[in-house]
């Protein structure tokens, strides 16, 4: 009889091609499919190029330009420039040159990464995937197993199908309960990133369950899943349910007819058995969680927007009060300080963690007969050119424009400040993206990570603000 | 690629005492826009090195002598965390640092520096306390043995473990694709076993 397993175990044993040591805790591991990018997989072809090896299975990648690429609204106006981007020339040539189907800034499915493979139907059940970058964990939303790798591990996917892998432990995050409304996916991982710390899943793939997760919608679940890496997990799953499967049934590269029949049955199996161990268990109530908003610079150092900034005195570990303080020296802030008193000058929506259609509506929700603030300046930007499409015609972009946002194109954008979109030394965001460091959304830039409802709320209010009140006002 | 081997190496050690130091602070964006590895020695903990003028901040610890020809690091929990980003390695090893101590490092980033003859060593809380002490000091001289396991100051010695395959690729600087393509004929076997197994992903 063979042990009870859980499904990341499960994930990692149905890819093992051979096990390097005598325990199957190194194993080389058969990855099914990469996505790469213009700026992690450069390095890596070159790699391939001057030792003269190819791509083991070409139609295992696909390609998408979305890190460096601008996203103003007159997308065309940019085609005589893109000949001039070493990287999107770079990663047009090894596409062509190594047979990878690419999604270029021109592309009608061009979007982030992370939110054109699953409407692609691209990830499925089952698989791993691996790609350079770390929010592939969003994949896990799908009962698969996704991370990310630097470029030497690209070029050795590409050159091999396969990585060299070391087995992580097991943690299962239950978050049980009725969620409050106003309370989102967004802040349930939050929540968890702030109890777990930035490294408290850090050699840990977690598998999160309990009802609240349930309940989540499938994008709801790829918000958890992605931004499971803050607290340090290197893989972050959810076995498929009726929704995932349905999620997949229309999308246009996933399985039809009777190889869906047959994908359907093996999917059944993508759950962990009862009785399977864990090595670390945490519980949280959805009910007790409210909006959140980060303080600080790391996605722990954050809290309900109902307190105040914590004070780092208060503070027992010396190495955490010290980052604490050097943390609101950034961010200009002060303990006892009402987080909702915290003025801002720009508001961002937009990231592979929050801007789907999902996110898009529930912004446009808040934002619906009210105007941004006159002090500050907001931008949405789609996560991908299909999920642009869809709002527009929804008529959503018309109350994200007449309410004051800029309405632009696709790409990673201000989440990471690579292309021009990028907050000023000393201006302050609230942004619907995934990581508030030092610098990250611009040098000198200070960031306010929330749901994509509270950068609304905040866009309007001019400061933060908490989303359940202003729906109430709103209402009444 | 083939990586520098790692075995035996003396050098000034910089402390860098903070948790969580990520991969953003480490590699800002600005140097991400190349298409090769180069002149990233340039962008390493760059806005914390250089003011808006582009002048070095004399208070920095890497623009202090000696620490300034800093062959190791030693600093806080979750070193490299958040982006994958492989320049932060790369610049690491441009700048002249050859080994990093810490009480633990982000996944990706741990494995991005086996990759790149990085020596990323996890000491305890305590070791890693004194050796920030012996480095902020700038008392002498380190030595990171890696055949031995050990790092020896003045002072003292601590042995460290270390995965086997990880020494070795390290001490061999060894390609890891080249590894891996020896058992190119059993990835194909599997391969063609799982894809007609699973024949939606054919």
């Amino acid at each position: 009889m063979t042990q009870p397993r859980t499904l990341y175990d499960k994930l990692v044993d149905s890819h093992t091609v051979r096990r390097l040591d005598g325990e199957g805790r190194q194993v080389l591991l058969y990855v099914d499919r990469t996505v790469l990018n213009e700026y992690t997989s450069p390095q890596a072809f070159t790699g391939l190029r001057e030792a003269g090896r190819d791509v083991f299975r070409p139609r295992s990648a696909i390609a998408v330009v979305d890190h460096v690429n601008s996203t103003r609204p007159d997308r065309d106006a940019l085609r005589a420039d893109r000949a001039n981007d070493a990287q999107m020339s770079y990663l047009q040539k090894n596409c062509d040159d190594f047979g990878i189907e690419l999604f270029d800034l021109f592309h009608s499915q061009q979007g982030i990464e992370h939110v054109v493979m699953p409407e692609l139907g691209l990830a499925l059940p089952g698989m791993v995937i691996a790609a350079g970058d770390s929010h592939t964990t969003t994949y896990g939303v799908f009962g698969s197993l996704g991370f990310g790798i630097g470029t030497s591990d690209i070029e050795h996917f590409l050159a091999t199908q396969t990585l060299v892998y070391t087995r992580l432990r097991n943690m299962r995050v239950e978050v049980d309960g009725a969620l409050p409304v106003g309370v989102t996916a967004k802040d349930i991982i939050m929540a968890v990133v702030r109890q777990l710390g930035a490294d408290g899943a850090r050699g840990y793939a977690v598998e999160f369950a309990g009802s609240a997760i349930g309940n989540l919608s499938i994008e709801g679940r790829m918000t958890v899943c992605n931004m499971a890496v803050e607290c340090g997990a290197r893989g972050a799953v959810i076995a498929p349910d009726e929704k995932t499967f349905s999620y997949l049934a229309d999308k246009p590269r996933a399985p039809r007819g009777a190889l869906l029949e047959k994908a359907l049955t093996a999917w059944q199996s993508l759950r962990t058995d009862p009785g399977a161990a864990f090595d670390a268990y945490v519980e949280i109530d959805a009910a007790a969680i409210a909006p959140m908003v980060t303080w600080g610079t790391s996605p722990d150092q954050a809290a309900p927007i109902t307190d105040v900034i914590p004070d780092p005195a208060h503070e027992t570990n010396d190495a955490r009060r010290r980052d604490a303080e050097r943390a609101l020296d950034y961010m200009a802030l002060a303990p006892g300080m009402r987080l909702r008193d915290i003025t801002i000058d720009r508001a961002f929506i937009g990231s592979c963690t929050n801007a789907r259609l999902e996110d898009l509506r529930a912004a446009a929700t808040v934002l619906q007969g009210r105007k941004v603030a006159p002090s500050v300046a907001a931008a949405v930007v789609p996560g991908s050119s299909e999920v642009r499409r869809r709002a527009e015609a929804e008529g959503i972009d018309r109350i994200f424009i007449d309410a004051g946002f800029e309405w632009r194109q696709s790409g990673c954008s201000m989440c990471l400040a690579m292309n021009d979109d990028v907050v000023a030394p000393g201006e302050r965001c609230a942004s619907s993206t995934n990581r508030n460091f030092e610098g990250r959304q611009g040098a000198g830039a200070r960031t306010h990570l929330m749901s994509p409802a509270m950068v609304a709320a905040a866009a309007v209010a001019g400061r933060l603000c908490d989303v359940r009140s202003m729906k109430a006002s709103h209402a009444g | 690629m083939r990586a520098e081997p790692f075995t035996r190496k003396s050098g000034v050690m910089a402390a860098l005492p903070a948790a969580n130091i990520d991969t953003d602070v480490i590699m800002p964006k600005t140097f991400l826009k190349g298409i090769d590895r180069s002149g990233l020695d340039r962008g390493l903990f760059h806005d914390l090195r250089f003011d808006e003028n582009e002048n070095p901040r004399p208070d920095f610890i890497l623009n202090r002598p000696p620490w300034n020809e800093a062959s190791f690091l030693v600093t806080g929990a979750n070193f490299g965390c958040g982006s994958s980003r492989e320049h932060a390695v790369w610049g690491l090893r441009q700048f002249g640092i050859s080994a990093i101590v810490a009480p633990s490092f982000a996944g990706i980033f741990f494995d991005n520096c086996a990759r790149n003859g990085l020596l990323a060593v996890e000491a305890s809380d305590s070791q890693v306390g004194i050796l920030i002490e012996h480095a902020e000091v700038g008392a002498g001289e380190v030595t990171i043995d890696l055949e031995t396991q050990t790092i020896v100051t003045p002072e003292r010695s601590f042995h460290f473990d270390i995965d086997e395959r990880r020494k070795t690729m390290l001490l061999n600087g060894l390609d890891a694709v080249g590894m891996t393509l020896q058992w190119r004929d059993e990835i194909e076997t599997f391969q063609s076993r799982y894809l007609a197994e699973h024949d939606w992903l054919a």
